[in-house]
């Protein structure tokens, strides 16, 4: 959450490897000093940005054998957003792969100073995060919950042992607290300086005082880096440049989009107290009263995120001007007047400094690192939301293995820069989403919150229409999507603004949309998601796709098959449905946030071929969903054409008219299971349909529904999603989907020897579904997603989605279960009789509800027989 | 040791900062009431004196304007009553010694000071806002009893543009309230192109629906007679036919319909009261309107040309944005009084040279009235006879009045007053950004560079308060909260006013001598007996135009 240091700048004597290269001392500053080390005319690496995660970078390269690598800092080392850093490096983080970035950098940071002989100023001192109201408490239990699992100790503590650990802290309004023992302090700057330390020495070239005014990009690859000091060709280019990276990666003839903005941050420094502060006082989290408060040289170091920030930077690099920033004391005034409230002693404390420190955030509050969509070798790591240090050591390593292996050892698409596209990176929408964020560091995240600005960005034809009748909206990728629809008369504001970690007040709303599902039919808008469609003057498409889709595509025209899009891991980088449109060409749908990757992915592996046609047709085409029974009747009412299961099978795509409308693309898959269709409506005809389906539905009781229907309806069907479910490290064979894998179709394809040996040797985590047994839905916490799962009372792994189940009346959860050995902990193979045969238990917040483990769905929720492979269709998309 | 960047000079006037805060706040009654005191009573009674502006203690040029700024003649002594305030003066001596009955907690102040408080917006089209007004906000603080300032504000339909005035009464609000109602429409056919007059005149003509002329923006207190419509729609109709009568064929040119609207208007009002009505209340009525007077400051804004036409001593300030961002006001208008020296030429060329000396007395015309232009004021304008003949004629009412029977002093060549406006027109630059429309109790209290700095700043969001910078001085962390929390309520009461009129008059009543709003100050003037407001201030009415700079540049461009 924070993490500036003020650091004791000790480095300049201390280390000297690099500094001898670039000769450059600290007190030149008043005359241009000479480089006597000339730049090198290429190197493999190119990183730019010498702060904490640049050097982790260089670091975490040279430390995996690369060597060719030159870093180049536009001013000093460790003098941009890392020098003020204030240095705290903590794991609570509620995102699963920041929290193990995180932990990854405490164990880093504890042995660096060993390792470099540079003093870190590393000191665990712990951390205490304090709740002045009992949903902080649930949020802060359930972290502590993630943390215990990953043996992270962590303990949530009454305001009387806050005070034993922290004697200022006034516990009068606490009810609780979360006690990190091993959350740690260190100086930021030195911590820079240790890894650039180490760089050096296994080979990396720092160059200080060099800027970068561009980067060279030809036939979509980096080529070489322009500086100040002239041109060195390079592979790859990395972009570290912190709150300036945006600017950097606009400064090519072909832009980089990395959508991330300054803020300015504000904290104070004291003098000491008369009984200076031991340095080893945990700090404080006091997320209620938006501020942090850490020991600080005997004084204390306290900063906060205000409900009001201020975003600086708009206008372009000004990079000097982060020498200029001023304090505002009347802007910090109610973070200072918490910090009282909470350490009233502290009135007579006198202040040194109020320190102002730009720091950037990102869209979604999440850092920002990957390879660029489209230039190949462009990485990013940038955005740290105000965690650089925390994240620093982590993410470095993370993007050196992406770098040096094609991908990192973890899951990091809720990471990956293809999350975001050219949409989110529109200088006002930035602007306006970073005063969002920065205040949601601290504010509580209640489950299945939205973001409030850069709204109705992308909207389906239809927006308005939906939006009179009470739709309700969450946005995903820019795209607003119905979550449910209000019926008249419902009390508007009590719906709006009662957020709970408890049962929901839409519950019944989406009840009766469920309901509405299985015994008639509604309609869901589902025109986010990302159309492509590809076609080629000769079978080039369909070798193409054969190679890149697991299932087999040489089906007969008019068929749509659900397939993953494999890595060479066997891991799903995409899941998605394709119908055979022509034997030449296809229609391919995906969920909404892989516009930018798939599209990515595709455009990396196809072959360089004029006659091979990728065209995204997302915005050409409105998607209907009619989920139920009656879909049928409605639809074949409208085209006069017989539409039950003998005409039109399922897994199905035909054009047809509806209405006075021709060309609609009618095809027989529901995305949760149910029998009905989605209708792809070129967008000039889907207000027509729309209003022809409504009207023709009325007497089969139609109604609209939103994704929270769908969700509860593809949960309880044991469907999974991608981007929820699926990731790039789940196989087919981890998650039952063995039938959409055919690994006969004659045809190699991506991931197929993985696919092989697991098939033969068995999977190592199984995709399972559980039943809460004693949970009850009105006074429980509700699960969510990412809750621990326990078998005989040992942690086998997580779950990824939840949802209450109208029809079993239950809550279903799906998740990954691991077999761990006993004694060693290693991973072993999963089997059906290991997931039969437990006791099971899901976590939510640290309290234990039994579930019953199932690997099939229920079959008496389908309303409709249908073969076996057909009833475990995948679904794309996320809930 | 970490060093942070910047230079960190202390300015952190802790306690001297909150010092002058306190002792610029008015010492109440010790302040106020010596002042009164120290004046002589007897001179309050008789002549007027040179108004000092912006000071409060020029007791006796306040009271002269009080009574329909009528230098009262001894001899109207009783007419003007100046016994009760005598009366007064004695009471507030009780009140000094218990100054706390006159504060006003900061919400009754508010309550106060928005009563009369109006905000227009242009409504934006297709997300475009095309007009070169973005809005405008208005406000009327009285002093008088009821007050006798009126403000008008319109769009013209048939045409472009839009209308805004303000209007000053005297001698009794019958004039400006009926200026505010039928200038506009005057103003409006004055524009009309002969096409519309005709279609116009044919819809009254076959009794079909009219076509809205103007569409008012008017706050819920500004009301409009119901009984003198009808009188005042023939008296509008009579000129239109004759406007259909003369069509020139030329394309109506703005400076000179306003400047036929505003002498046609006054014509009519003095005709009316020749008339008369057989209907007793209107009869009364139209004299009470001739027989008071009425200054109008008039805007009408198309585009990017706007135009000004002032009758009298209400004003019209341009606040222009300067590059580095300061604020400068240029006037739009010139007062008729008698600091205008051109103006005092031109009384005095309309006028035989023998009347020279008596024309212009201690300021005023004829010694006796303070603006030298107003509509109405037929006491001024009627010869002697006319004034004997319709007064006689009248109800009993206006024989009662002293005043209306009293003939002005060395009345040889009547008229000495005319209702014809003084036009300036103004392309507006894109670093033209608001205009202050504003009576003379405004201007009174404050210099145009004043208003202008308040409402720029108002309008853009900007209040200079010295941040607060600590360097090597001590200062704790409680003593740095206080400070902060002192600097938040003082801010905060500039984030209550939602409209730059109120801002504007909350400066006008309440600032002190450091230019800073004292609530203290504010909450003593709001709380004056109504009797004793007109002594400290004037009714003050004030509109605020926000102009779009966008548009206007976008206008300028086209231009070039």
């Amino acid at each position: 959450m924070f993490l500036r240091l003020l650091s004791d700048i000790q480095w300049r004597a201390a280390h000297p490897k690099w500094r001898r290269m670039s000769g450059s001392q600290r007190s030149s500053s008043t005359t241009a000093e000479p480089h006597p080390v000339a730049l090198p005319a290429q190197a493999q690496v190119v990183i730019c940005g010498g702060g904490v995660t640049g050097t982790s970078v260089a670091y975490h390269l040279s430390k995996m054998g690369w060597k060719d690598i030159v870093l180049l800092e536009q001013g000093r080392l460790a003098a941009g957003t890392t020098r003020f850093c204030a240095g705290i490096v903590s794991t609570a983080r509620p995102v699963s792969v920041e929290l193990k970035m995180a932990h990854y950098s405490n164990k880093l940071y504890q042995q660096l100073e060993q390792e470099t002989g540079v003093q870190t100023g590393y000191v665990k001192t712990g951390s205490i995060s304090l709740a002045q109201t009992q949903d902080r408490l649930i949020s802060l239990k359930r972290i502590a919950s993630s943390l215990n699992v990953m043996g992270i100790p962590c303990e949530i503590i009454n305001p009387k042992k806050v005070l034993q650990l922290h004697p200022l802290i006034n516990i009068h309004d606490l009810v609780g607290a979360m006690y990190v023992p091993e959350d740690a302090l260190v100086s930021s700057a030195n911590v820079s300086l240790a890894l650039a330390t180490a760089a050096s020495r296994n080979g990396v070239q720092i160059h200080e005082r060099t800027c970068v005014s561009h980067v060279t990009i030809q036939k979509g690859r980096v080529t070489g880096v322009e500086t100040d000091r002239g041109r060195i060709q390079c592979e790859y280019f990395v972009n570290c440049a912190g709150q300036w990276a945006y600017e950097l990666g606009h400064s090519g003839e072909e832009p980089v989009h990395i959508p991330l903005h300054a803020c300015e941050h504000f904290y104070l420094l004291t003098h000491p107290l008369k009984d200076p502060l031991s340095s080893s006082l945990p700090t404080v989290v006091d997320p209620d009263g938006r501020i942090y408060i850490r020991n600080w040289q005997g004084g204390i170091l306290s900063g906060g995120f205000e409900k009001n920030p201020k975003p600086l930077f708009t206008e372009g690099r000004n990079q000097l001007e982060i020498q200029n920033l001023q304090e505002d004391w009347d802007h910090f005034a109610p973070l200072l007047s918490a910090l009282l409230r909470r350490m009233p002693g502290l009135e007579s404390l006198q202040i040194m400094q109020l320190v102002n420190c730009p720091e950037s955030f990102t869209p979604d509050m999440r850092c920002i690192m990957g390879e660029s969509p489209t230039a190949r070798g462009y990485f990013v790591l940038a955005g740290m939301n105000s965690a650089g240090i925390s994240y620093g050591g982590g993410a470095g390593k993370y993007l050196a293995e992406w770098i040096v292996n094609g991908y990192p050892s973890e899951n990091v698409w809720p990471l990956d820069l293809k999350r975001f596209g050219t949409l989110q990176s529109s200088r006002t929408f930035l602007r306006h989403r970073v005063m969002e964020v920065m205040p949601l560091m601290y504010d509580l995240k209640v489950p299945r919150w939205d973001f409030q600005t850069g709204r109705q960005l992308r909207t389906s034809p239809l927006y308005d229409r939906l939006d009179a009748q009470g739709a309700r909206w969450m946005e995903k990728h820019g795209f607003e999507r119905v979550k449910y629809f209000v019926p008249p008369g419902s009390d508007l504001l009590d719906l709006d603004h009662s957020k709970t970690f408890y049962k929901p007040d839409w519950f019944d709303i989406v009840g009766a949309e469920v309901k509405c599902c299985k015994e008639a039919v509604c309609v869901i808008d589902m025109s986010s998601f990302t159309k492509f469609e590809i076609s080629s003057t000769g079978d080039q498409a369909l070798e193409s796709l054969q190679y890149l889709f697991s299932n087999d595509l040489d089906v007969p025209v008019g068929h749509v098959v659900h397939t993953g899009m494999l890595n060479e891991k066997g891991g799903y980088e995409n899941d998605c449905s394709i119908a055979r449109l022509s034997k030449r060409s296809f229609f391919m749908i995906s969920p909404t946030d892989q516009q930018v990757h798939c599209w990515a992915w595709l455009k990396n592996r196809l072959p360089d071929d004029s006659n091979l046609v990728l065209e995204d047709v997302t915005w050409k085409y409105t998607a209907l969903n009619l989920i139920g029974p009656r879909a049928v009747d409605v639809l074949s009412e409208l085209s006069y054409a017989p539409m039950t299961a003998e005409h039109f099978p399922s897994l199905f795509c035909k054009e047809m008219s509806v209405g006075y409308a021709n060309g609609i693309r009618v095809m027989s898959i529901t995305h949760t299971g149910e029998p009905g269709f989605v209708l792809y409506i070129p967008i000039e005809y889907a207000l027509h349909v729309y209003n022809e389906v409504m009207n023709m539905g009325q007497k089969y009781g139609i109604r609209n529904a939103g994704y929270y229907a769908l969700r509860s309806l593809r949960i309880e069907k044991f469907f999974a999603f991608w981007g929820q479910d699926l990731d790039a490290f789940t196989t087919p064979m981890e998650c039952g989907r063995e039938f959409q894998v055919k690994l006969d179709k004659g045809v190699e394809f991506l991931g197929q020897e993985v696919l092989l040996e697991q098939k033969q040797n068995g999977v190592y985590k199984r995709f399972t579904m559980f039943i809460l047994e004693d949970h009850d839905t009105d006074t429980d916490l509700w699960p969510w997603w990412g809750e621990p799962i326990f078998r005989n009372g040992r942690y086998v792994g997580k779950t990824t989605s939840s949802a209450y189940s109208y029809t079993l009346e239950r809550h279903v959860c799906l998740g990954f279960v691991h077999h761990f050995d006993e004694k060693t902990g290693e991973e072993l193979v999963v089997t059906t009789d290991f997931i039969n045969q437990g006791e099971y238990e899901i976590d939510i917040a640290g309290q234990r509800f039994q579930a019953k483990a199932k690997l099939y769905p229920f079959s008496s929720l389908f309303t409709q027989r249908r073969r076996k492979d057909e009833v475990e269709l995948s679904v794309m998309g996320k809930g | 040791m970490c060093v942070c960047p910047g230079p960190r000079r202390i300015a952190i006037p802790v306690r001297s900062s909150r010092l002058p805060l306190l002792s610029d706040a008015m010492p109440a009654p010790a302040h106020l009431f010596p002042l009164i005191r120290s004046c002589e009573i007897s001179r309050i009674g008789s002549t007027a004196c040179y108004c000092h502006h912006r000071h409060l203690c020029c007791l006796s040029s306040h009271f002269a304007h009080s009574h329909f700024r009528y230098a009262p003649q001894k001899k109207f002594a009783a007419l003007y009553r100046p016994k009760e305030h005598f009366n007064h003066f004695i009471h507030t001596r009780d009140y000094a010694s218990t100054p706390q009955r006159f504060y006003l907690t900061p919400p009754q102040v508010n309550s106060i000071l928005k009563a009369n408080e109006y905000s227009f917006k242009v409504p934006e089209f297709d997300g475009k806002n095309v007009s070169s007004v973005l809005g405008f906000d208005s406000n009327q603080l009285p002093a008088n009893a009821p007050i006798e300032d009126r403000r008008s504000a319109a769009t013209c339909l048939q045409t472009r543009g839009m209308l805004l005035g303000v209007f000053d009464g005297h001698a009794g609000c019958a004039c400006a309230q009926a200026v505010s109602e039928r200038l506009f429409y005057y103003i409006a056919v004055s524009l009309l192109p002969h096409e519309t007059l005709l279609e116009i005149e044919n819809a009254v003509e076959s009794g079909r629906a009219l076509l809205p002329i103007l569409q008012w923006h008017k706050h819920p207190n500004d009301y409009f007679s119901k009984e003198a419509s009808k009188l005042y729609f023939n008296s509008l109709r009579t000129y239109w036919q004759e406007l259909i009568d003369l069509n020139s064929g030329e394309t109506t040119d703005v400076r000179e319909a306003l400047i036929n609207a505003f002498k046609r208007l006054d014509n009519d009002i003095s005709l009316e009261a020749q008339v008369g009505d057989p209907n007793s209340f209107l009869n009364y009525l139209v004299l009470r309107v001739a027989f008071s007077g009425a200054t109008a400051c008039v805007a009408h804004v198309d585009g990017i040309d706007l135009h000004i036409a002032n009758t009298g001593d209400s004003r019209a300030m341009l606040g222009v944005q300067e590059e580095d961002g300061s604020w400068s006001a240029v006037n739009l208008s010139y007062d008729h009084n008698a600091q205008n020296e051109r103006e005092v030429e031109r009384v005095k060329m309309e006028h035989p040279k023998s009347e020279e000396r008596s024309l212009v007395k201690q300021d005023r015309l004829l010694g006796l009235l303070m603006p030298f232009r107003a509509f109405g004021d037929v006491k001024f304008k009627w010869s002697i006879e006319l004034q004997k003949r319709v007064i006689e004629s009248g109800p009993d009412q206006l024989n009662d009045n002293e005043y209306t029977k009293f003939i002005p002093p060395n009345y040889y060549t009547p008229p000495y007053l005319t209702a014809e406006p003084e036009v300036i027109h103004h392309k507006l630059r894109p670093q033209d950004k608001f205009l202050v429309l504003a009576t003379d109790g405004l201007w009174e209290t404050m210099h145009r560079q004043d208003v202008a700095r308040i409402v720029g700043e108002y309008l853009t969001g900007v209040h200079h308060q010295q941040p607060i910078a600590v360097g090597g001085y001590k200062v704790t962390l409680g003593q740095m909260h206080g400070l902060l929390t002192e600097r938040r309520a003082r801010i905060s009461s500039v984030f209550e006013d939602q409209n730059a009129a109120t801002h504007l008059i909350r400066h006008a009543v309440g600032n002190n001598e450091f230019g800073t709003v004292d609530h203290e100050r504010l909450s003593k003037m709001l709380s004056l007996p109504e009797e004793l407001a007109r002594m400290y201030r004037d009714d003050i009415t004030i509109i605020v135009v926000q102009f779009n700079s966008h548009v206007i540049g976008a206008y300028q461009d086209e231009e070039l």
